[in-house]
Formats: structure tokens, sequence, C-alpha cells
């Protein structure tokens, strides 16, 4: 009867730390620890630095113009 | 090539932040878990930011002072970039708050303080391209600029300290204060705030350039 009961409560106690363990869902951004949400911070720094340079190459290419055109 | 030294170190030193960034181990905290890596890039956005305007402050200033136009170019550009780093501040911001918090954008105290800021510094971007008048456009903006620092001071440093918030640190949130923020992140992360503010000053050197040969080619 000790054993039995026993038995059940270890059953149901794992049951717990299952359940506990299954709420983080595993969809895309939230896997591995979250990690790529950091990569997708990184990869927003990345756009707006070349974003930064298009713009640069565009401002550049104005000035050449204008000198050219003198 | 000497007075460029300062380049190389904002290379390696950006160098160094990805790579141990990534792979240097980090406190396990619930509901952060590998986004606390983010306080090396989406942190150091906003210390690159208040960086920025405040050389746009102190340019304003000499401006108001000297009255060269030299000055108002500088303080422009440096809102200018300034302004970039905190949209992008916002953006990895935005990401970050919609898995840890759930919702792109949350009325956080931090979120709208900052919100409000990039509120006051594009007006200072339209007022400034407002007024045709190149003297009257620098001093209008110069005094508008001092305005819009106070703003940024009270909107991020004072007014998130008044109340709770839900950033990681805040109202007993997971985070990395001063018993969590361990020693290793520290070797990360001071070097990646002088490496992103390093990388702002560069870009601003860049663009008051540019704006200068435009200067120089209109006269």
């Amino acid at each position: 009867m000790k054993k039995a009961f026993a038995f059940i409560i270890l059953l149901f106690s794992s049951l717990h730390s299952f359940s506990q363990s299954q709420v983080e869902m595993a969809d895309g951004m939230r896997s591995s620890g979250k990690i790529y949400v950091v990569v997708g911070g990184l990869i927003t720094i990345l756009l707006g630095i070349l974003l930064f340079l298009i713009l640069i190459d565009k401002k550049v290419r104005d000035i050449e113009k204008r000198i050219n055109k003198k | 090539m000497k007075k460029n030294w300062w380049k190389i170190l904002c290379v390696l030193l950006l160098v160094y932040t990805l790579v141990a960034g990534f792979l240097t181990e980090v406190p396990r905290l619930p509901i952060l878990h590998e986004t606390i890596r983010n306080q090396y890039f989406h942190v150091c956005m906003w210390f690159s930011m208040m960086i920025l305007f405040t050389v746009s402050l102190v340019y304003s200033i000499k401006h108001l002072a000297g009255n060269k136009l030299m000055h108002d170019t500088i303080a422009a550009e440096a809102a200018n970039t300034g302004i970039f780093f905190g949209i992008l501040g916002l953006l990895t911001g935005s990401l970050w708050a919609k898995y840890t918090w759930g919702a792109w954008w949350t009325n956080d105290v931090k979120l709208n303080g900052a919100a409000i800021t990039m509120l006051t510094y594009f007006a200072y971007l339209v007022l400034r391209n407002a007024i045709p008048d190149e003297k009257k456009r620098g001093k209008v903006a110069a005094v508008y600029n001092i305005f819009s620092y106070v703003m940024m001071l009270v909107f991020i440093l004072i007014y998130p300290r008044m109340s709770d918030s839900l950033h990681p640190g805040n109202g007993g949130n997971p985070a990395f204060s001063k018993y969590d923020l361990d020693n290793t992140m520290r070797l990360v992360f001071y070097p990646a705030v002088i490496g992103w503010s390093l990388l702002g000053v560069w870009i601003m050197t860049i663009q008051i350039r540019i704006q200068q040969i435009k200067n120089h080619i209109d006269l």
C-alpha cells in the first residue's frame, strides 16, 4: 500500500514537472533559448547600417554630378 | 593613419562584441533566456544615441555663441545620426518585446519615453529644414535643440525612474542589475558600448564631411 502510494505521488510529481517544461512553445523565434531574437536584432542593425551605406552612395553620386556640371 | 586610430579601435571592439556577445556564458534567467545578449546590441544603440545627441547639444551651444555655419552643420548631422541609432534601438527593442513580453509595443514608460524623444528630434529636423535662411535656421534650430535635449534627459533618464518599467532590472523583473550583471557580461558590455558609440561618431563624421562638401559647392 505504501509503495503504491509513493508510486502514485512520484508519478504525479513527474507529470507536474513535465507539464511545466511544456509551457515554452518551440516556435521559430522562441527556439534555442530565444537566440534568434538576438540574431534578428543584429540583422536589424546591419540592415540599418546598409541603408546608411546606400544613402551615402546616393549623396556622393549627387555631389559627383554637381561637380561634373561645373 | 595616426588620426584614424579610433576607427581601427571601433572595428576591433565591434568584432570582439559580436564574437564574445554570442559565445560567452551569460546568466540563465527566466523570460530573458538568450535574449539577455541583446544588452550588447540593443542597449548600446541608446548609449550611442545619447552620445550623439550630446555632441549635437554642444555644437548647438557653440553655434549660438560663435555663429559659425560649420557648428550648425555638425549639430544637425549629429542629431540626424542620433535619430538613426534611436530608430535602430526602437526596432530591435520592438522585436525583443514581441518575444519576451508578447507584444510589439507596450505602454511601458521607457518605450513611450523613447518614442517621445524621437518625435522631439524629428521636430528638430522638420523645424530646421523649414527655414530657408541659413542664419535664422541655425539660431532657431540651436535653441530648439537645447530644449529637445532637456526633453530627452527627462523622458529617458528621469521619467522611467519615477515609475516601474517592464524592462529587465525594473520592478523586480529578472535582470542584469548590480546583482546579476556579472563580470563576464561587463567584460563584453563596456567594450560594446564604446564600440557602438565610436561607430556612431564615425557615421556622424562622414555625414558632416558630405554636408560640408555640399555647402562648399553651393558657395
